[in-house]
């Protein structure tokens, strides 16, 4: 089969190409160690969450030296915490489950997003800086009220972190 | 290519019978645009805010499913059952086995997306209590009314009797010309139609074994994470579904009408071959971000995905340089004087080059998903539409729409009524596309999710970046009215076409390729061989993800509900009408046994 030479070099750009890209997303996960949502955590029982001992009392939990866990009950239409409230400069792991369809969970401007499964619990990991607060939205369509499916994470000072800890 | 028959007649003086069903497809596939872009004008206005008095953001759902449905599902696959059909005849040169077959799975096709709308737009009427306000994606446990999986169900299958309709004819062609090459344009609808069984037979499974069931109450529920990964392993092979007609028409039309011929029928095959091979084991693509599936899958898919790239990168070279070797057939100099010899009067060709330029862009929008890792920052965001209109919104779309200004006399004998109107259309589109896709990439990226009827939230603002949401907002808005306009025209044009008279003269010839088929390996025309092989690549990177997804929800996943319930109504209403109407069946039954007999022994006695 003749293939003509301009062909050539353009297939091998057209592979370098695939290669590099193949590349890119390799070193971001050993790199800076962005990590995908995957099967880490069991299934669970969407329609007992309230015998689930994260999901019954969605809340953040503080385990080990500034690392937290937010559990998040999904649900149409909202989130539960909310506001979900974190101490600056800390590491956040979100839990994130659905008490009904599929939503999705994701703070606005940032890279923290995931789909919802009911059935699943999504969890995903983030590095969270100075005091701001962020909007959070359902980016999965999920029902007749969708567009007013909306959450907030607060990333507050260590010090009403603490005292807000305990009023609650 | 057999291009003996177009120098004196059309299709429609060789193969009326066929010219018939081609023309019957591609309108139907308009009447679904006219739809689609009636829809389309709504939500534009309603999601930018800048109108909101045509439906309840409530209704916003149902028209965006009814949109979704009619242009990704009606529009594209009526046209390509019409120009493959097209195609297959032309190329053989050979009219169908039987003509009652090719109606038969037309009126299936019919049929099944008339119950599928029906079921969708019975969603804005209060009275009937029928909706499937679940989007084109229709991800459980959100559920629709029966009617519209069953209607899908039909749809399918008769795309699956109309490819075994061009299977046949090319086997019936085969006995008769044993040892010769497949005829280009039939090699690509016959590798298209592999790669749909296989990719098909997934939704095909998701619907008649749990959606379905589940609607009409016999399962009480599914397992969420394997209906969507079954919807998406059809769902990326649908994508190539829909831009193989428009490659067959870039490789095999687009190069005559610049004047000049294919550069080259032997890597054509290989790219569909490629294409055949690769666009099923990549559906996880679109589940990134879903829990429940394992990272090592997610990688594997991406890998297949960028070498899906492929494909489309030695297109972009065959086509580009088949149209320059046309302009300079037709006296073209110059590195990039040629550009200027090529027919840009003609709305075909204009049409289908812009198509192509904007596949260019997709292309790149597109490798920023299939990334693993920056897909987060845009996944489900607008960003997402943003691309995929302009691949099937207008590398197929607007290729559609072009090629019909070409295609069209060629099955009726009835010039185009007013090409400058059709030059002035396929511009138009391209602005507005450009327009309104820019504007969604860039909301996206400032984190504005797709699929909402009101993307301003009360409890945060939009950072500002690429000039503000609104202003964002006005362009999306601006564009979708100009890509409105477009189809009005498009279509007005074609019905004022309609009722041109029937003139001679009109035929056009498909040159065949510079560097022909006999130049391929023999191998490349060996169906059997690529369907084997595309079938075990599905196994491969298929298999263990689905065995993990059972395993870990089960079939019938993991104690999930159903919203909204159709199960109560349907069983309930069953039961109501179907135990008194069993007994009446009894009855009746015993009454008229009661009444031979009496009549047995009457007769007897007598």
């Amino acid at each position: 089969m003749h293939i003509h030479a301009y062909e050539k070099i353009w297939l091998a750009f057209a592979i370098v190409l695939i290669l590099l890209l193949l590349g890119s997303v390799t070193y971001g996960a050993i790199g800076p160690g962005v990590a995908m949502v995957a099967d880490s955590e069991p299934q669970i029982d969407a329609n007992a969450l309230d015998e689930d001992d994260r999901f019954a009392e969605p809340r953040v939990e503080q385990v080990g030296e500034n690392e937290y866990e937010a559990y998040v009950v999904a649900f149409q239409f909202g989130f539960e915490p909310s506001p979900i409230v974190v101490p600056e400069n800390s590491t956040v792991t979100f839990q994130i489950t659905s008490r009904d369809v599929i939503h999705g969970f994701e703070v606005v401007g940032t890279n923290a997003n995931t789909m919802v499964v009911p059935g699943e619990v999504s969890e995903i990991t983030v590095e969270v800086g100075e005091p701001r607060e962020y909007g959070i939205l359902c980016n999965e369509y999920c029902g007749a009220g969708h567009h007013a499916m909306e959450g907030k994470l607060h990333v507050v000072p260590e010090e009403e972190f603490e005292s807000g800890g305990e009023s609650e | 290519m057999s291009d003996a028959l177009e120098a004196e007649e059309t299709f429609y003086d060789a193969f009326p019978e066929e010219a018939r069903v081609v023309r019957a497809a591609l309108l139907g596939s308009f009447l679904a645009l006219t739809l689609g872009a009636i829809f389309g004008i709504i939500q534009t206005l309603h999601r930018t805010g800048l109108f909101r008095g045509i439906l309840s953001s409530a209704d916003y759902y149902t028209s965006l499913t009814a949109h979704g449905v009619f242009l990704a599902l009606s529009f594209t696959t009526f046209f390509l059952v019409g120009l493959f059909t097209w195609a297959v005849v032309r190329s053989l040169d050979r009219p169908l086995v039987n003509i009652r077959i090719t109606w038969t799975w037309y009126a299936l096709m019919v049929v099944g997306m008339t119950m599928t709308g029906i079921s969708i737009l019975a969603g804005f009427v209060d009275a009937v209590d029928m909706s499937a306000d679940v989007l084109f994606t229709f991800y459980a446990p959100l559920q629709a009314h029966p009617m519209f999986y069953a209607g899908l169900a039909v749809f399918i299958v008769g795309s699956w009797l109309a490819g075994a309709d061009w299977f046949r004819t090319w086997l019936a062609w085969r006995e008769d010309n044993p040892g010769e090459r497949i005829p280009l344009q039939t090699f690509m609808v016959l590798t298209t139609m592999i790669m749909w069984y296989i990719a098909s037979s997934a939704v095909a499974a998701s619907v008649l074994i749990f959606l379905l069931p589940w609607s009409l109450g016999l399962i009480e529920s599914v397992n969420p994470t394997l209906t969507r990964t079954l919807f998406w392993f059809f769902g990326h092979p649908v994508v190539y579904f829909w831009l193989m007609p428009a490659y067959l028409l870039w490789y095999t039309v687009l190069p005559s009408i610049a004047g000049g011929r294919l550069f080259s029928d032997p890597l054509a095959r290989v790219v569909f071959v490629l294409f055949l091979l690769l666009s099923t084991p990549v559906g996880i693509h679109h589940q990134y971000l879903d829990p429940g599936i394992a990272e090592g899958f997610k990688f594997i898919s991406m890998t297949n995905t960028m070498f899906l790239l492929l494909p489309s990168l030695l297109t972009a070279f065959t086509v580009v340089a088949s149209v320059e070797y046309g302009a300079r057939q037709r006296g073209g100099t110059g590195v990039f004087g040629w550009l200027r010899s090529l027919p840009w009067r003609d709305p075909a060709f204009t049409g289908m080059m812009l198509a192509g330029l904007m596949f260019a862009a997709g292309g790149f929008s597109g490798m920023v998903n299939a990334g693993m890792n920056i897909n987060y920052m845009i996944h489900n965001t607008i960003w997402v539409p943003g691309h995929f209109h302009l691949t099937v919104g207008t590398a197929v779309a607007l290729t559609f729409m072009a090629a019909t200004y070409w295609l069209w006399p060629q099955i009726t004998n009835k010039p185009v009524y007013s090409r400058s109107i059709g030059l002035f259309q396929v511009v138009l589109w391209f602005i507005g596309m450009a327009l309104m896709s820019n504007a969604m990439h860039a909301q996206g990226l400032l984190g504005a999710p797709r699929r909402t009827a009101e993307p301003e939230y009360s409890g945060f603002d939009y950072p500002v970046a690429f000039g503000g949401f609104e202003e964002l907002n006005v362009q999306i808005a601006i564009g979708g009215t100009l890509l409105f306009l477009s189809t009005v025209l498009f279509i007005g044009n074609l019905v004022l076409t309609m009722g041109n008279p029937r003139v001679s003269g009109l035929a056009e010839t498909i040159r065949p390729a510079l560097s022909g088929p006999d130049d391929a390996p023999e191998v490349l025309d060996d169906l059997r061989i690529w369907a084997g092989i595309a079938v075990t690549l599905v196994v491969l990177a298929y298999a263990l993800p689905l065995a993990a997804i059972i395993n870990d929800g089960g079939l019938l996943g993991p104690g999930v509900g159903t919203y909204p319930v159709w199960i109560d109504a349907a069983v309930g209403t069953l039961a109501e009408v179907a135990v008194p109407a069993a007994w009446s069946l009894v009855d009746a039954l015993a009454f008229l046994g009661a009444r031979l007999l009496d009549a047995a022994t009457s007769g007897v006695i007598a």
